[in-house]
């Protein structure tokens, strides 16, 4: 898996910035809310009644989520199915984004549901036509895989550097070769989880789409269609390189690195077909069922439409297309954060801006403490990232060659 | 031809994943829940019959040990001025509605539950707290649900309600047909009390005969439509009116049943594991072919 040139090793930089502490606040206040959902019920601090029963909680950290983290999918069918090694430098970040993205999935699900403390349920209690059954036991089955797949670079990071603290010394040599162990036997059956995080990607990726499905007629006829699930899985797969990019050029930025331009002007000159097999999808849905009817009267969900498609779809769409963009590291951010932030919008459309029930007197917007929480979360999201790149070996920097030696010629040196 | 080959190979695997299937769905045949009884019951609505006396708010309440004060306090019909949905507190309420055709008399319309013959609550919960029982009635499991509120958004009647208030064990809240009484053989606790027997109690079967034989009898009174008879694939509670159902706020619905399409997407992903079996070693072969078209290259290169 390790290639010559890429050489992942831990970032060095100072944790706290300005910016740290302004994501510390973010995060503080989300907690200050979360306290009171746990202590005094939903109601308490979201806008959710029975006639909108989900919000943005859902809307946001769990389908949004889920989509965004992406990127950890797509990565591993281009790098190690489809073996293109030039790849390998990015797949640690969006390995580490997809493991975080769905740990963050798994707490908003968490406080969103009424009963937390029998969130394992499902894995005992079973409904197989049930769609939500289905994204629930294969993000469960897959963040697992994740972390699986994260523990080569905990080895990595530890082998042949075990210090344990005072007494403990003594089992530096025991935990060093139980590491070892650990390494070998997972970079064996590695293959089987890589494969199996892609198809049950596939799986709940499309799946929930299905969720909404079953509202039927109190969807909005804009989005609401039988083929949900492979809009959903086109754009979860549109999103991952745009994702990759987005999120490595900010990282770049604020670990003051050199962004990786050659391999991110690659991963982007393929962004465009597939955002182009996405957008025929979706427009061809939309003339066979003829709901483009929809968008000739002027309101907020022919304008939220209009913008997911223009400016989450065809104009970054566009911009892939051009050498110029993908040559700019400015334009590749710009035109990347276009398509996160129209898929960000499509399943915050399709989850509570086209639910429409039949009996709503007021229609639904979120709570400042909903925002507060969804916000604080991203926040956390951002500083354990931050963490993580600091102390394991995730962010590859090139034409570095004093790094650490890589895992291999450890292994090979015996005590 | 390979693509032939692989083709007749999937076929293979389809005609054998339906022979399975077909074993499977007559052994899950013989299970009590979830299965349509051919004697399931259901209670029949005649709106125009209905006074509007709310002794059954009371009667549901009480049945159901939600604080339901005194029974004369129901006599106020000032609450008609606003529709009023059913929720935690009341699991169904009266609504009126100005008259219908032929009369002078208001429409007065109970909402509740409808008990669906396919319910997308039972096909949507993520645990299968819901269950369509032999006697026609869809009840709820507290030791099961985890309160994700997934059967509120997908009920084609916005009837699941949920105890946003409560920090520990919230429940969703809805009329369970009086699962308990009717188990020990007595009446629905609404159907019981209604002092003009509004609310007729029977086999569903006999209760479509009923209404039908209203409607002939009193063309001029009814609309020709029994609401639930055919609506999201049938319901257990049906309803006789003097006025359009859309003009009583019954929201409009087509004959499919509401969980149909995303049970038949949901069945075609899944299909007895064969789609995300063949994906997987699909990708499992274009990993190996890759690994070692890389190797020959390098080999090449040497």
């Amino acid at each position: 898996m390790n290639h010559e040139e890429i050489n992942p090793v831990p970032i060095k930089h100072k944790y706290f910035t300005p910016g740290v502490f302004i994501l510390l606040i973010i995060a503080l206040n989300g907690l200050i809310f979360l306290m009171g959902r746990f202590f005094f019920g939903l109601g308490s601090v979201t806008n959710l009644n029975d006639q909108y029963p989900w919000g943005l909680w859902i809307g946001v950290d769990v389908a949004a989520g889920v989509a965004l983290a992406a990127g950890g999918f797509t990565t591993a069918a281009l790098g190690h199915v489809m073996h293109k090694e030039e790849y390998n430098a990015i797949i640690r970040p969006a390995l580490l984004t997809a493991m975080l993205g769905y740990t963050f999935v798994a707490m908003g699900v968490f406080v969103d549901i009424g009963r937390w403390y029998f969130i394992w349920h499902p894995l005992i209690m079973w409904n197989g036509s049930s769609a939500l059954f289905e994204v629930g036991i294969c993000v469960m089955i897959y963040m697992s895989v994740l972390y699986i797949e994260f523990l080569p670079i905990v080895t990595e990071r530890f082998i042949g550097k075990v210090k344990l603290p005072g007494f403990l010394s003594g089992l530096n040599n025991f935990v060093d070769k139980l590491l070892r162990l650990l390494d070998n036997g997972l970079s064996k059956t590695m293959f089987i989880f890589i494969i199996a995080g892609v198809v049950l990607s596939t799986l709940h990726q499309s799946s929930l789409g299905t969720l909404m499905v079953i509202a039927g007629p109190k969807m909005h006829p804009l989005w609401q269609t039988p083929i949900l699930p492979l809009l959903f899985l086109l754009s979860a797969i549109s999103v991952g390189f745009p994702m990759v990019i987005f999120e490595s050029l900010l990282a770049s930025r604020s670990l003051g690195l050199k962004p990786e331009m050659h391999v991110l002007s690659k991963l982007g000159s393929m962004i465009a077909p597939i955002l182009g097999i996405y957008l025929a999808f979706k427009l061809g849905d939309m003339f066979i069922r003829e709901s483009f009817v929809y968008l000739k009267e002027f309101n907020t969900v022919s304008v939220l439409f209009s913008i997911e498609i223009l400016f989450g779809v065809i104009i970054p769409l566009r911009m892939f297309l051009s050498h110029k963009v993908l040559k700019s590291p400015l334009f590749l951010f710009i035109a990347s954060a276009l398509v996160v932030f129209g898929v960000l919008l499509n399943r915050i459309n399709n989850f509570v801006v086209a639910y429409n029930p039949p009996y709503s007197t007021q229609s639904y917007f979120p709570s400042f403490g909903e925002i507060s929480v969804t916000i604080g979360f991203a926040a956390i999201l951002i500083l354990v990232y931050r963490f993580i790149v600091l102390n394991f070996p995730v962010i590859s920097l090139p034409g570095l060659r004093t790094a650490q030696p890589t895992k291999y010629t450890i292994k090979g040196a015996k005590k | 031809m390979p693509g032939k080959s692989r083709r007749d190979f999937l076929k293979t695997t389809a005609v054998i994943g339906a022979g399975v299937a077909g074993l499977s769905s007559s052994t899950a045949k013989a299970a009590p829940k979830n299965i349509l009884s051919e004697d399931r019951m259901g209670v029949l609505v005649d709106t125009t019959v209905c006074v509007g006396c709310r002794n059954c708010e009371w009667a549901c309440k009480t049945a159901h040990d939600l604080p339901a004060g005194e029974l004369h306090s129901y006599e106020d019909r000032s609450v008609f001025t606003e529709k009023r949905r059913p929720g935690t507190k009341a699991l169904t309420v009266v609504n009126e509605y100005s008259s219908g055709k032929n009369s002078n008399l208001p429409l007065d319309v109970k909402v509740q539950c409808m008990h669906c013959d396919h319910p997308a609550c039972v096909s949507a919960c993520i645990v299968g707290a819901f269950s369509k029982e032999e006697n026609g009635s869809v009840i709820w499991d507290t030791d099961k649900c985890i309160g994700c509120r997934y059967c509120m958004a997908a009920c084609p009647f916005q009837v699941p309600a949920f105890e946003y208030d409560k920090a520990i064990n919230p429940s969703i809240m809805k009329c369970d047909f009086c699962f308990n009484r009717t188990k020990e053989g007595k009446l629905p606790a609404c159907v019981a009390i209604c002092p003009v027997e509004a609310l007729t109690y029977g086999t569903r079967t006999e209760l479509v005969k009923i209404a039908r034989e209203r409607i002939k009898r009193n063309p001029d009174k009814y609309v020709d439509h029994i609401f639930g008879e055919y609506e999201v694939g049938g319901t257990a509670w049906m309803y006789l009116s003097s006025k359009d159902f859309s003009e009583l706020d019954f929201p409009k619905l087509g004959t499919n049943p509401a969980p149909g399409v995303s049970e038949s997407i949901q069945h075609g992903i899944f299909a007895y594991f064969v789609p995300p079996v063949s994906l997987y070693a699909l990708l499992g072969g274009i990993m190996w072919i890759s690994k070692h078209r890389k190797e020959l290259d390098e080999e090449g290169k040497l």
